[in-house]
């Protein structure tokens, strides 16, 4: 690893950033690499490298002690900040880290980093040593399930890409990341954008695709910004282009930022955006690996799942699955948010308890006592129990679905309700409005969520909220719509007397 | 569909045989199983968005959109069960809560299929759990459109008449906007009036709402229950040959629809749908009008008769039968057309019967009779569907055959077709090129020669095709020789490397089409042109095969048929030469007259002839040669010396002004008949009306002047008339009235009334006495007139989509002249700031002939040097400046081509 001195910035905060700046002006060898999500910790923080000790929850006014004192006098700042936790190492012990085991670690803006660390050797391996069909193997052995949501199993995904007839196939890094509550694909552009184009490297070379698409969520200005330079770097350096390291194989990437919507997520919309049509869903079947992306095969991977790609094949289906559980091998990142002590990123390995999630790494609450988890994001469902295993499995036995692996933590002092409230209005904002029951459901729940929350429903609301949001589960044309009955279901189900209390009958 | 093969499946029980791959929906609506839907629309792909027709299926999770899914063997379905019918209740209920069912002042009332639905699921207001949701669905209510009106209110987003817009029309000018139920359908990026929407109404046709309405262009609001009766006929404009539905309420079209089948299968252009009204202007003539001291008089049938008659008698009797010429009219039926030139070669005793076809595809036939056999279209308009290269040469389809060019379209976007155009204009199908040549005008020959001798150089000839089925290959080929590519760039200006990619494409093609109108045949090298089109089908063997062949696009409704029924000075009806012994002791026979042996005068040679004092009188029916013939200052001149001249048409057209007899006909609406459209297949006219005050059908007053002129025709209906054609005719032989009105639409060849018709020409002989097809060696001729420096402009004249031929019909509707009120000249900016000619600015245009002052438009369309003017518009006649320099072989004169000088009015 380099001995390069630098600050990496947590949360893209500009005070913070530019009093950095100024600070540092004049000090030898000492950078600032901005905006980096480092991942475990609330507020803004800093890590100081090579020590990469960090900071959490520096306020402006403080950043001029760190400077003084850690990078003038390379002594560490022994204090909280805005009451954070005391300076810590940048991996907290009990996260495993394989997809995150570079964010926040090496420079995301220096190719030379990431290689110095091992990066490109899964590419280079799998182009030298594997055939196509070799590394789709590799992949299917290791039991990696798509961690976009569904949970569909990656190497089974490749292999139908791979066997469809086509004029020629294409894989997209589906990086339309805009599940509310979910920041993991996010931070691998960011931190570590090499390993999500190596990960898609390999899928093209495994599905005998030339041209691949990283399809990015266009907020996502920072990671757009990095995965630009990133791409253009590993276009120098042979990793992408034509005849890549003199293997034969030949490979392009190209970037497009998203024009704005949830509904471009689905892999289908994603398509047809990508086409440069309205984003809405696709009927499906057929299913992009039999015609996608101009009717051809295409594979549509989430950027958490392709980053996993490149541990698999240096290390073996057999290591990864000494991770996690037999069904869901591996590791998850977790974006935790809501009322636990720490929110942030943390990857841990498939199954461990939401008792574990929320206490062990997150902290435990702040304040009151455990209510319920949402779950999966706004798709998700609200989950009681402490002891429901976090793997897709696991989740979906409690009646929810591990989803994106986002999860909001309310204790008994959360308003539930008007989370709820939120969730039903982001659906009516997102419903893109091709099919009837999304439509006009999500406008339907979303006024009586505020009747509701105003304290002016009836019973009946409730019910007829339950109906529709049940019928659009039925009937719905895509995966937005069909989503929005398992948060309603589930918090009406925990949160019954909540919601009881508000009724005026 | 991939396969007619037939599975077996169970719905609700039921078994049921149908295509695999059909979808599910359809098939359980064809077979009585009425599964509710909003969205579907069989015409387009499905969309399954209002989930209304949702079903399950054995082995499948969940409920299905039975639109979506193909039926496979074995499938076993439930339609209908408590389950699936409360779900689709409660869908049902959504879509209401976002519509607005303001019924009672809804045209859709009774036709509404959301409103049969809700009725249907007892889904009356207060029998909803849903409260309405109008006051946040946004309302948009865009009439900027001067033929449609779109309310948000009423629309369901089902996205059929997007889809009708792209998938049927090739046109994707509709797309929805807005997210959720703030979702709407928007044409272009705003409006409807600012959008590239050309009025064509396919999306009205499609909507299952009030939210897409047309306009009350007809005078009034009416909803389908006011109708009185529907009255399926053809459309009167142009050749494609549209079957209409005419909504009739008191004896007036209230409403227009297309009909779906052949030709057009439901579509129509704006003028089908939007520009009938023509038909109840009070500009109609209603009564014979006789001129008299300089002014006309209303005069009974009696005097007018008897007045026609008398004059055309003494002048006969005076000057010989010569004397007389007449034209016929290709927008007449083909039984007024048999019956005009019968007329003149049995009553009056003249060849000198000729129509518009001499200055549209006189060219045509002299040059595909010569190469083929016969005058026609080759092949069918639907088959350019499965063509896997069309290449099309000065026709502007999507203005001049506006559902053919959807055809053209849908194989493009659809089914993989690759188009190159040929054209110095850079018309609308340019967007759906592969390959655009831009031609200098009139170079045309050689564009052709150039390709051909890139396929023949590349070895892209079918050499067993030249060999087993034509003559004539090595004169020809000595010609294509010297157009190498560098030699045709140089003469035509396209870059070698365009000529070389163009052939490539139509010499690799297993089924390539070629497509054409007036840009190849106004010329004084007509023939050639036609004949070098007919050249390169013969070397790559794209000719007697479905999905090919040389494809004239005729003009008017029934071009075809007034020249198949012998509206021609040189052939009796059915293309038999009136120099043939045989033909004319056929046709004396069944006349009962001594025929004239020599052929006649055509269009241009009779305005000469007048000039000349050969010809003293003049009939025309249903023509206007003072707007629509070249060199109108000629023209004129010509209809104020002759002695006689009767005028029959449904107004009192600019040609009408010097007739001393006019004669008030029927509208098509008035009457029966048969047009033949462009691919030969013979349509029913159907009269839905009565003509306005005395007018009558052509061949009624025909008819009657000839029995007053001593010749009884006998004719008591049409019929009458389709079977003596029947007798006389053998390529309409087989076209029997009673066929036509069981509903068949037979294309000629049809030499017997078992025959089937012919889909296309030449499957195993030409029609040549040899059998075999003929090459010509055609040469490039350079046009009649270049631009020199005193007239430095390239003029070229054509038609647009909204007006037709001389606009008499076009001008008298409320719709069409809100989008093009009148005439303007196409000016490439880079000339126009030369010139110091604003945009909009009016002009001078000069040449040898005449002059008009003209609005000039900046526009991309046209190449620096060269103008464009539509020829509709009479007071600033295009045909004041063209040239009547005439092809020597067909007579067609040169109205593509003539030189101009461009001045500023100070």
């Amino acid at each position: 690893m380099s001995s390069r001195r630098y600050v990496l910035l947590g949360v893209a905060d500009d005070g913070v950033f530019s009093r950095l700046k100024a600070e540092i002006e004049g000090l030898p060898n000492v950078e600032v690499i901005r905006g980096l999500s480092i991942g475990d910790f609330d507020g803004v923080s800093l890590a100081v490298f090579p020590t990469g000790v960090r900071y959490s929850g520096v306020p402006v006014s403080e950043v001029p002690t760190i400077v003084k004192k850690h990078l003038e006098g390379d002594k560490t700042v022994d204090q909280r900040f805005n009451g954070s936790a005391l300076p810590s190492t940048i991996l907290p012990s009990r996260q495993k880290r394989i997809v995150l085991e570079r964010v926040g670690v090496i420079d995301p803006e220096s190719i030379d980093e990431y290689i110095e660390s091992g990066g490109y050797e899964a590419l280079k391996k799998a182009l030298n040593e594997m055939s196509p069909a070799d590394v789709i193997e590799e992949v299917k052995a290791s039991g990696l399930r798509g961690r976009g949501g569904a949970g569909f199993p990656t190497g089974l995904k490749w292999e139908f890409t791979a066997k469809s007839e086509g004029k020629m196939r294409f894989v997209i890094a589906n990086a339309d990341e805009s599940e509310p509550g979910t920041f993991k694909d996010r931070v691998i552009e960011e931190g570590d954008p090499h390993r999500l184009i190596e990960g898609v490297l390999i899928a093209g070379y495994a599905v005998g695709a030339s041209q691949g698409y990283i399809f990015v969520r266009g907020e996502h200005s920072l990671a757009i910004e990095r995965l630009k330079k990133a791409i253009a770097d590993a276009k120098e350096r042979s990793f992408i282009g034509e005849n890549i390291l003199d293997t034969g194989f030949s490979f392009d990437i190209r970037l497009v930022p998203s024009a704005g919507g949830y509904i471009c997520g689905e892999e289908t919309a994603l398509i047809e955006a990508l086409e440069g049509k309205r984003g809405q869903p696709r009927p499906k079947p057929p299913y992009p690996p039999q015609k996608g992306l101009w009717n051809q095969p295409t594979l549509v991977n989430n950027v958490e799942t392709l980053a996993n790609v490149p541990s698999i094949i240096m290390k073996g289906a057999n290591w990864y699955r000494s991770f996690g559980t037999e069904s869901s091998p591996g590791t998850k990142v977790y974006s935790v948010l809501g009322n636990t002590v720490h929110t942030g990123l943390f990857e841990a390995p498939m199954g461990i308890t939401l008792r574990e999630l929320v206490f062990d790494y997150g902290g435990g609450l702040k304040d009151g006592e455990f209510r319920a988890a949402l779950v999966g994001g706004a798709a998700g469902g609200f989950i009681a129990d402490l002891d429901t295993k976090l793997d897709f499995e696991g989740v979906k036995e409690k009646g929810g679905m591990l989803g994106s692996g986002a999860v909001l933590v309310l204790s008994d002092k959360a308003d539930a309700i008007g989370v709820l409230l939120s969730i039903a209005r982001f659906f009516k904002r997102e419903s893109c409005g091709k099919c009837v029951p999304c439509r006009v459901g999500t406008q339907i729940i979303t006024d009586i969520m505020t009747r509701v929350y105003n304290g002016n429903c009836t019973r009946k609301d409730l019910d007829v909220m339950l109906d529709i949001a049940y019928n659009m589960k039925l009937t719905s044309f895509c995966p937005l719509g069909q989503s929005v009955h398992l948060p309603v279901k589930t918090a009406l189900e925990i949160f019954r007397a909540d919601f009881e209390s508000r009724c005026g009958d | 569909m991939s396969s007619k093969e037939m599975v077996t499946i169970h719905i609700d029980g039921k078994e049921i045989h149908a295509p695999r791959g059909a979808s599910l929906l359809k098939v359980a609506r064809d077979n009585g199983i009425d599964i509710p839907g909003l969205c579907y629309y069989e015409k387009v792909s499905p969309t399954g968005s209002c989930r209304l027709c949702v079903v399950k299926i054995d082995g499948r999770p969940g409920l299905v959109p039975s639109c979506m899914v193909k039926v496979e063997d074995g499938m076993k379905v439930t339609a209908f069960d408590d389950e699936i019918e409360s779900v689709r209740r409660g869908i049902l209920e959504m879509i209401l809560a976002e519509h607005d069912d303001d019924c009672i002042n809804c045209e859709k009332n009774g036709s509404c299929e959301l409103q049969d639905l809700a009725f249907r699921y007892n889904l009356g207001r207060e029998l909803r759990t849903l409260p309405s949701l109008l006051d946040v669905v946004p309302k948009i209510y865009d009439d900027s459109s001067p033929v449609l009106i779109y309310d948000s209110h009423k629309c369901i987003k089902c996205g059929r008449c997007i889809k009708a817009c792209f998938e049927i029309q090739g046109k994707g000018v509709l797309s929805f906007a807005g997210k959720g139920l703030g979702e709407y359908v928007v044409a272009g990026i705003e409006n409807w009036a600012d959008s590239a929407c050309d009025g064509c109404g396919e999306c009205v046709q499609a909507c299952p709402t009030g939210a897409l309405v047309e306009k009350p262009v007809y005078g009034v609001r009416v909803r389908e229950i006011d109708v009185d009766r529907k009255v399926v006929t053809t459309c009167p404009y142009c050749g494609v040959g549209c079957q209409l539905e005419l909504w009739i309420k008191d004896d007036r079209i209230v409403k227009v629809r297309g009909y779906d089948d052949i030709p057009n299968r439901g579509s129509t252009c704006v003028k089908g749908r939007f520009g009938l009204d023509f038909v109840h202007s009070p500009d109609r003539l209603k009564y014979p009008l006789i001129k008299k001291d300089g002014k006309f008089v209303e005069v009974s049938w009696e005097e007018a008769l008897d007045y026609v008659a008398s004059r055309l008698s003494e002048i006969r009797d005076k000057y010989g039968p010569d004397a007389i010429a007449g034209l016929s009219s290709a927008k007449c039926t083909n039984e007024e057309n048999f019956v005009f030139q019968k007329f003149m070669r049995a009553v009056i005793g003249t060849n000198s019967v000729d129509h518009c076809a001499r200055l549209c595809h006189a060219s045509t036939i002299a040059g595909l009779v010569r190469a083929f056999g016969s005058g026609a279209m080759t092949n069918s308009i639907e088959e350019f569907l499965n063509a896997d290269v069309i290449f099309i040469t000065g026709s502007n389809t999507t203005e001049t055959h506006p559902v053919t060019a959807t055809y053209i379209k849908r194989a493009v976007l659809f089914h993989n077709a690759k188009l190159i155009v040929a054209d110095p204009r850079r018309i609308d199908l340019v967007d759906y090129a592969t390959v655009w040549l831009q031609q200098r005008n009139g170079t045309d020959v050689a564009l052709f020669n150039g390709l051909m001798h890139v396929i023949w150089k590349e070895g892209l000839m079918d050499e067993e095709f030249i060999r087993s089925r034509t003559e004539g290959f090595d004169e020809f080929i000595k010609v294509i020789e010297k157009f190498t590519p560098e030699k045709t760039e140089e003469i035509t200006d396209v870059p070698k490397e365009k000529i070389i990619e163009a052939a490539r494409l139509y010499g690799s093609a297993e089924r390539a089409s070629i497509v054409y109108a007036m840009g190849i045949t106004q010329h004084v090298t007509g023939t050639d042109n036609v004949l070098s089109l007919a050249n390169m089908a013969l070397l790559t063997g794209n000719v007697g095969r479905e999905s090919t062949g040389v494809n004239p696009l005729r003009g008017q409704n029934n071009v075809q048929g007034a020249c198949d029924l012998g509206a021609l000075p040189n052939v009796f009806p059915g293309y038999q030469k009136v120099t043939d012994p045989n033909a004319r002791r056929k046709f004396e026979e069944a006349w009962g007259v001594k025929l004239p042996e020599e052929p006649g005068l055509t269009v241009v040679e009779m305005m000469y002839a007048a000039t000349q004092g050969k010809v003293k009188a003049m009939y025309f029916m249903g023509e206007n040669p003072v707007i629509s013939d070249p060199n109108i200052p000629h023209v004129k001149e010509a209809l104020e010396v002759v002695e006689f001249l009767v005028v029959q048409d449904i107004f009192l057209t600019e040609t009408a002004q010097y007739a001393d007899v006019v004669l008030p006909a029927a509208s098509f609406a008035e009457k029966n008949g048969t047009y033949t459209n462009t691919e030969r297949r013979v349509l029913w006219v159907q009269k839905a009306i009565d003509p306005p005050g005395e007018a009558k059908p052509d061949w009624v007053i025909v008819q009657d002047v000839a029995r007053k002129m001593g010749y009884d025709m006998g004719y008591s209906s049409v019929k009458d008339i389709i079977d003596e054609i029947n007798r006389l005719v053998p390529i309409y032989a087989g076209i029997t009235y009673e066929r036509i009105r069981n509903g068949e639409k037979l294309q000629w060849p049809c030499p017997s009334p078992e025959h089937p018709g012919t889909k296309y020409l030449y499957k195993d002989r030409f029609n040549r006495p040899n059998g075999l097809g003929k090459f010509h060696p055609v040469d490039f001729i350079p046009p009649a007139e270049w631009p020199d420096e005193e007239y430095p402009f390239l003029l070229s004249t054509g038609r647009i989509l909204y007006h037709f031929h001389t606009t008499s019909m076009t001008r008298r509707t409320q719709a069409l002249p809100q989008y093009v009120e009148g005439p303007y000249m196409e000016m490439h900016p880079d000339d126009m700031k030369k010139l110091g000619i604003e945009d909009g600015e009016v002009v001078r245009v000069v040449s040898r002939r005449g002059e008009i002052k003209i609005k000039a438009i900046a526009s991309g369309r046209v190449y620096s040097g060269s103008v464009f003017i539509p020829f509709h518009f009479a007071e600033a006649a295009a045909n004041m400046l063209t040239n009547d320099a005439l092809d020597p072989i067909s007579k067609i004169p040169e109205l593509k081509v003539a030189a101009v000088r461009i001045e500023k009015i100070e």
